[in-house]
């Protein structure tokens, strides 16, 4: 007998008495305020993430503007902003290890956690959203959701080869209780507020 | 919500900042800051700076090792927790560092007005998954299979083994980095593929500390927990080459990420464990802070994730329950900062999945233990443990430690794990933060039982349960102990609880106890206006 049919066989002799239903879940009304904003702002800089604020002049991208001009390698995966690494030429993901700032728009945000969700489509190559050094996250206003249950009802999660929420840069705190960012991967994350054109 | 059930909090805790050892708290440390200024705490960071082991203040001390492993015998707990014990910086590190864990978790809880709710429906749902979960693999297997991955089945460790060293056979593989995973530890993953020729890198910093230093990890969410700062420094000295002398946190954590990456970009394949499994969609999910499970996961062209049986939920939509309660029952975090969803392979590389069993069907037929399985391995019952918190994981000698592995490690092995269900004080906290609601301590006790029942508790455990036994099973008599004896301690005979076979009682003496019994109090205050008695 294969692995796979004993462990079946197993799993229908062992099954426990008794029946338990599949409860159903309620909507559970959302901890946030009505400025989605505002809240996201707050809870992604609790999570060691920042939120650009517009410059002076009404530039949206105002407060990244000196990190990209600093950085050698930018990868970007957006319109918004120039690169000088092609995403779309990349052989092996391992290529990207010299890139100091990647930059890409997130799906959605969720207000509830600071998050923002990437899929494989904004990414173009997975991997970059943790060997560069540091990431900008383009985000409409508009696509901010409430809560992490309002977005697992969106289809991404059902569709996508790899989806993921960030919530924040590449954390740990494994010595002593230390908190240090870019652990293994982004050392900042940065959100941006910039409408989709 | 119930106040904090450890009795020292009302001990006069206040006074000392809330801390359990306020000589500890440090004017200052390095963790990261906000836009603000202001300290942050999210991840695993503490609310507070805590060390034992300040910058060159401190003499150094031997870091504590765990227990004896003497092939089959039964693992002496005790003996390892009194070594635990008797290193105090490491005590005490360990204990305040643990006790914030659960008291982070405590204040994130209480911010949402459903969080009873919701462990009450994550605690559902796991039961419905379990008593389907022949049909829920079935329908993973086949959405999995459906998005292009390759399944596989694992009915022990051994088999697992065996499958991911046959995948990177295949493949000319050589190296393998991954991120932690308790099932291939139970596994003995990196053991085997040592003996293979296999090289595997762990990508976690607690992991890779432990990997280095030739231990376990201590515990299922911060593996070097047991670990002062001086014990990382000495560890990458003698392994990484870093300067012995230099023990700030920063330049570890650089050390490791820089000496890590070079594995991390040409390795032939990728590994991660799974904390949650989806029927419907065929995805693993992982959560973690550091992101090295989408470094495993997205950069090498072969990439294999390890999944328990047990880990299956249903739909999507559950992760909006699982998720919200995770990160905030481990580490009193809102979530992890990385939510990670794996489903299908990316264009030109392979993807493998591995179904373990290793015990776990088995397990579901145990009628006293099968709710074991709902285990989420958040570590929240190991933070609040206090005897967990005062003789470190590795003391227990096992895979799991602290509550849940009391109930899980004796399915494993029952001779081996016989003694680790007295490591208990059965104060019942570990059931109060399970956010599955496992009745952990119940089934503590249930295992006394079954062990005592198969003879494998020790004789002098035996009397003493007997005599406590005799009191204990009876309610009415129990209180009327209480009320003549003033305490429940003094019911049991003297020699029971001093006795210097008892290991729980040796070292300290019993709390003072209250003039009067709740019960008592109760029955005089509350019994009469509630008309009940």
């Amino acid at each position: 007998m294969s692995a796979r049919d004993g462990i079946l066989r197993a799993i229908r002799q062992n099954r426990p008495s008794g029946t338990y239903a599949l409860p159903p879940l309620p909507d559970f009304a959302p901890l946030v305020g009505d400025d989605l904003i505002a809240s996201f702002g707050e809870r992604l800089e609790r999570m060691g993430g920042r939120l650009a604020q517009a410059g002076p002049d009404g530039d949206p991208l105002g407060a990244v503007r000196e990190r990209l001009a600093g950085a050698r390698v930018v990868a970007s995966a957006v319109p918004e902003v120039a690169g000088n690494r092609d995403l779309a030429r990349v052989a092996h993901p391992a290529d990207l290890a010299d890139v100091d700032v990647a930059v890409v728009r997130a799906v959605f945000g969720v207000a509830e956690t600071g998050s923002v969700l990437f899929t494989q489509d904004e990414l173009r190559v997975n991997a970059v959203a943790y060997l560069a050094q540091h990431l900008i996250v383009l985000l409409d206003p508009a696509d901010l959701l409430v809560n992490i249950q309002a977005a697992y009802r969106r289809p991404e999660f059902g569709r996508s080869a790899y989806a993921v929420l960030h919530t924040g840069p590449s954390a740990t705190a494994d010595i002593e209780g230390v908190l240090i960012h870019g652990a293994q991967g982004v050392r900042s994350l940065t959100v941006v507020l910039l409408a989709r054109t | 919500m119930s106040a904090p059930d450890d009795l020292r909090i009302h001990d006069g805790a206040a006074d000392r900042g809330g801390l359990i050892h306020p000589e500890i708290r440090q004017p200052d440390d390095e963790s990261e800051r906000g836009p603000d200024g202001s300290r942050l705490q999210h991840a695993e960071g503490t609310t507070q700076p805590l060390s034992a082991a300040p910058k060159a203040a401190q003499a150094r001390e031997p870091q504590p090792r765990g227990a004896r492993i003497r092939g089959n015998r039964p693992i002496d707990q005790a003996e390892a927790a009194e070594r635990f014990i008797a290193a105090p910086l490491h005590l005490k590190a360990h204990d305040e560092r643990l006790w914030d864990l659960r008291k982070k978790r405590d204040a994130v809880a209480h911010t949402i007005p459903e969080w009873e709710e919701l462990r009450e429906l994550a605690s559902q749902i796991k039961a419905h998954t379990l008593t389907n979960l022949d049909a829920y693999l079935e329908q993973f297997e086949a959405q999995a299979k459906a998005n292009g991955v390759h399944v596989h089945w694992a009915a022990d460790g051994a088999e697992h083994n065996r499958i991911v060293h046959g995948i990177l056979t295949d493949h000319g593989a050589r190296t393998l980095i991954k991120s932690k995973s308790m099932l291939t530890e139970e596994c003995g993953f990196r053991h085997y593929m040592d003996a293979h020729g296999i090289e595997i890198i762990e990508t976690d910093l607690g992991e890779r500390i432990q990997q280095l230093d030739k231990e376990e990890p201590s515990h299922v969410v911060c593996p070097a927990v047991h670990k002062t700062r001086l014990d990382v420094a000495e560890v990458f000295a003698r392994t990484l080459g870093t300067d012995p002398e230099n023990d700030d946190i920063h330049y570890l954590a650089e050390s490791q990420r820089e000496t890590t990456r070079p594995y991390i970009l040409t390795a032939d394949a990728g590994m991660t464990g799974c904390n949650f499994a989806i029927a419907e969609t065929g995805t693993v999910v992982t959560c973690t802070n550091e992101g090295n499970a989408d470094l495993s996961g997205n950069v090498p062209k072969l990439q294999i994730h390890s999944i328990g049986i047990e880990k299956l939920i249903p739909r999507v939509e559950h992760l909006g329950v699982f998720i919200r309660l995770l990160s905030r029952s481990a580490l009193g975090s809102p979530i992890t900062q990385y939510t990670s969803h794996f489903r299908a392979p990316r264009a030109g590389t392979e993807m493998h999945m591995v179904l373990v069993d290793n015990g776990r069907s088995a397990r579901l037929g145990m009628e006293a233990f099968w709710t074991s399985l709902k285990c989420i391995r958040c570590g929240a019952c190991m933070n609040t443990c206090p005897v967990y918190r005062r003789s470190g994981g590795l003391s227990y000698g096992a895979t799991y430690s602290g509550p849940i592995g009391l109930i899980i490690d004796p399915t494993f092995n029952k001779r081996k794990y016989s003694t680790l269900p007295f490591s208990s004080t059965m104060n019942g906290s570990c059931t109060n933060v399970c956010p599955v609601k496992i009745n952990i301590h119940e089934q503590i006790f249930a295992w006394r039982k079954v062990l005592a029942e198969e003879h494998e508790i020790p004789l002098v455990k035996k009397g003493m349960m007997k005599a406590a036994g005799q009191v204990l099973s009876r309610p009415a008599a129990y209180r009327a102990a209480i009320g003549a004896a003033d305490s429940a301690l003094r019911v049991l005979p003297r020699f029971a609880v001093y006795n210097p076979l008892n290991t729980w009682g040796r070292g300290r003496e019993m709390p003072e106890t209250p003039r009067q019994s709740f019960h008592a109090w109760y029955k005089q205050n509350r019994a009469k206006t509630d008309g009940a008695a």
